[in-house]
């Protein structure tokens, strides 16, 4: 079991991140450190400050306070791609996929592969197609890279965006409600996803609110109250009734 | 504790969709192409004239006058977005290009003595280098389209403007503006290069009008910029999805403003090449023109919400709107049915493609 303290080098690392909007503090003094291969879950009722602190993470908007390492280096994120580029990835609720575009063709969106021809650079079709099918098969997903996305299963879409994550070798990726509005045999697939992922040494957060799954895949949770983090636990010294009762305030941090 | 689960899931019962029902035979364009081949082919029967050489080469430069303009106003359909301004634009291109050329070509004219000198008999005038006039002036028409589609694209994709209302508003500025400059009268292209001007857009070329050759020149491009470069995947993406396509980091407003500017100077193209064809730019030309280029390329296929469209589509929806009107012409059907006509196919098009999608 990989627990904050006896970890090596955390692939992130937050140290009192905090954030006002106005007169509203929407996080304050937030530390939380993750390890390559670690798969965290953010818990919290609705305004619990996930999204705020995901946000932050994923560089759509500074924190207030606090401090921000990656690699163990301090990082400063002005816009989402600056966070993209240092190798952190999220997977939106929506997943953000083209519908009208094939699996191969949503995976390299906005980073497609060219040939040149003379002074035109043409899309390597057959290029992408390729790697494409490889980032699925290390998946272990069923899913083809010219299938039309609009023509997929809740966990095939998921898996045309976790690959696009492979795509770029991050090394953290935040995963919005992954799995609500699936059926229970695409959950199985998607939590099998996040195997994955853990197996090739990326880190992951895991932003949920069904618990079944925090328990399924995560190695530690984190739990969120009023812009606070009120509890950093691994998965074994805890149960969900203990999690639920710090969600809904019952029990104020442990 | 986290378990390992191994469970790859295979889909047996999901096979591949047989030939006829995937890509372009499931598509709207496919049958709309079939509805075309059996249009000729009935045609043929009802009127020995349709298939004569003199008809053919007529239907050819008659659907060219709004082929072009319908393919550019496809790209602007398949990110989403709409241009009501393309039958303005093409009025006041042709208008520009028409008073440019006029203007420059007549000695006296401020400028004109870089383009035109008189002869010794002091009448004859005559062109300083041959071509240039043309080129300026064609550029000069084409440069007030620009214009007008990086004033489009700015309003829509920087100011967040909605494309109906910004269109619908420069379908009224730009007409306005073609009154204003023309004070209504409207303009012809004269001077030593009128000819090869008339030749370039209403000419015969290989035994097909010149309007056909450049509409199949540009239509082959804009197939190859569509599905071969990044440019026409993030066209797609962002008709399909605009968010996703801004989180992946296109430059969606980049590629906003772009299909705009691809739409306006497709449609001072059009302008240019119908004013060659009519010997003028009268200040009415081509009004009401965007409604056919839009419905052409609608019944082609090109979808309004987004993400769905092309050059063989747009071509199809053209020449399918020209062979109607031509056989009602030929079957000496009164002409005023052709409107109605034309709004029934609108929307037949679309509904076969609502009950197909259905029934899929």
């Amino acid at each position: 079991m990989v627990t904050p303290h006896d970890a090596g080098l955390a692939v992130l690392e937050l140290k009192g991140i905090g954030k006002e909007f106005g007169a509203i503090r929407a996080l304050h003094g937030v530390d939380l450190r993750i390890s390559p291969g670690e798969v965290v879950g953010l818990m919290g009722d609705n305004g619990a400050g996930k999204s705020t602190l995901v946000k932050i993470i994923a560089g759509n908007f500074p924190p207030s306070h606090g401090e921000i390492r990656f690699d163990g280096k301090p990082v400063h994120f002005a816009r989402p791609i600056d966070a993209r580029a240092v190798g952190i990835e999220v997977v939106y609720q929506d997943l953000a996929l083209a519908d009208n575009l094939t699996a191969a063709a949503n995976v390299f969106l906005g980073r497609e592969l060219k040939r040149k021809f003379g002074p035109l650079a043409l899309l390597d079709q057959k290029a992408m197609a390729a790697r494409a099918l490889e980032l699925f098969a290390e998946l272990r997903s069923e899913t083809r890279p010219h299938d039309l996305v609009k023509q997929m299963s809740g966990g095939q879409r998921q898996a045309v965006a976790i690959a696009r994550t492979r795509l770029s070798n991050a090394k953290l990726v935040m995963m919005d409600e992954p799995t609500a509005a699936i059926s229970v045999r695409q959950v199985e697939q998607v939590l099998g996803l996040i195997h994955r992922l853990k197996e090739q040494g990326v880190a992951v957060m895991l932003i949920s609110h069904r618990m079944p799954d925090v328990f399924a895949v995560c190695d530690r949770v984190v739990v969120m109250r009023r812009g606070e983090k009120r509890a950093d636990k691994a998965i074994g010294d805890t149960s969900p009734e203990e999690v639920t009762s710090l969600i809904t305030g019952a029990k104020e941090a442990a | 504790m986290a378990t390992p689960l191994e469970s790859p899931l295979v889909f047996t019962n999901v096979g591949k969709a047989k030939w006829w029902r995937s890509g372009f035979f499931a598509s709207q364009t496919g049958y709309v192409l079939l509805a075309l081949v059996a249009l000729f082919v009935v045609m043929n029967f009802a009127s020995p004239y349709f298939l004569t050489q003199g008809n053919l080469q007529n239907v050819a430069k008659n659907f060219s006058f709004i082929a072009i303009a319908t393919l550019g106003v496809t790209f602007v359909i398949i990110t989403g977005g709409i241009d009501l301004s393309v039958g303005s634009v093409m009025c006041f291109s042709a208008m520009i290009t028409s008073m440019v050329m006029t203007s420059i070509s007549t000695p006296g004219m401020p400028g004109a003595e870089w383009f035109v000198h008189l002869a010794d008999d002091g009448k004859t005038v005559i062109a300083n280098m041959p071509g240039l006039i043309l080129l300026v002036s064609v550029l000069a028409g084409l440069g007030v389209a620009l214009v007008v589609g990086l004033v489009n694209g700015f309003c829509i994709a920087v100011l967040g403007l909605s494309p109906f209302v910004t269109t619908l508003g420069m379908l009224s500025i730009v007409r306005g503006l073609g009154y204003v400059v023309s004070n209504g009268r409207g303009s012809f292209p004269s001077g030593p290069e009128a000819s090869y001007f008339y030749t370039l857009t209403s000419g015969v070329v290989f035994g097909m009008p010149a309007p056909f050759i450049y509409l199949v020149v540009l239509a082959a491009v804009m197939a190859v910029v569509l599905h071969h470069t990044g440019f026409g995947r993030h066209v797609f993406a962002l008709g399909g999805n605009e968010k996703a396509a801004a989180l992946t980091g296109i430059p969606v407003v980049r590629v906003k403003i772009e299909v705009y500017v691809i739409c306006a100077l497709a449609a001072g193209l059009q302008g240019i090449i119908i004013c060659g064809w009519l010997g003028s730019a009268p200040a009415n030309m081509a009004t009401s023109y965007e409604l056919n280029v839009i419905a052409a390329a609608v019944i082609g296929g090109a979808n309004l919400a987004g993400g769905a469209g092309g050059p063989l589509g747009a071509i199809v929806g053209c020449v399918l709107l020209e062979v109607i009107r031509n056989g009602l012409v030929l079957a000496q059907v009164n002409s005023y049915w052709q409107q109605t006509l034309v709004g029934v196919i609108i929307i037949a098009a679309v509904l076969v493609d609502r009950l197909r999608s259905r029934m899929a």
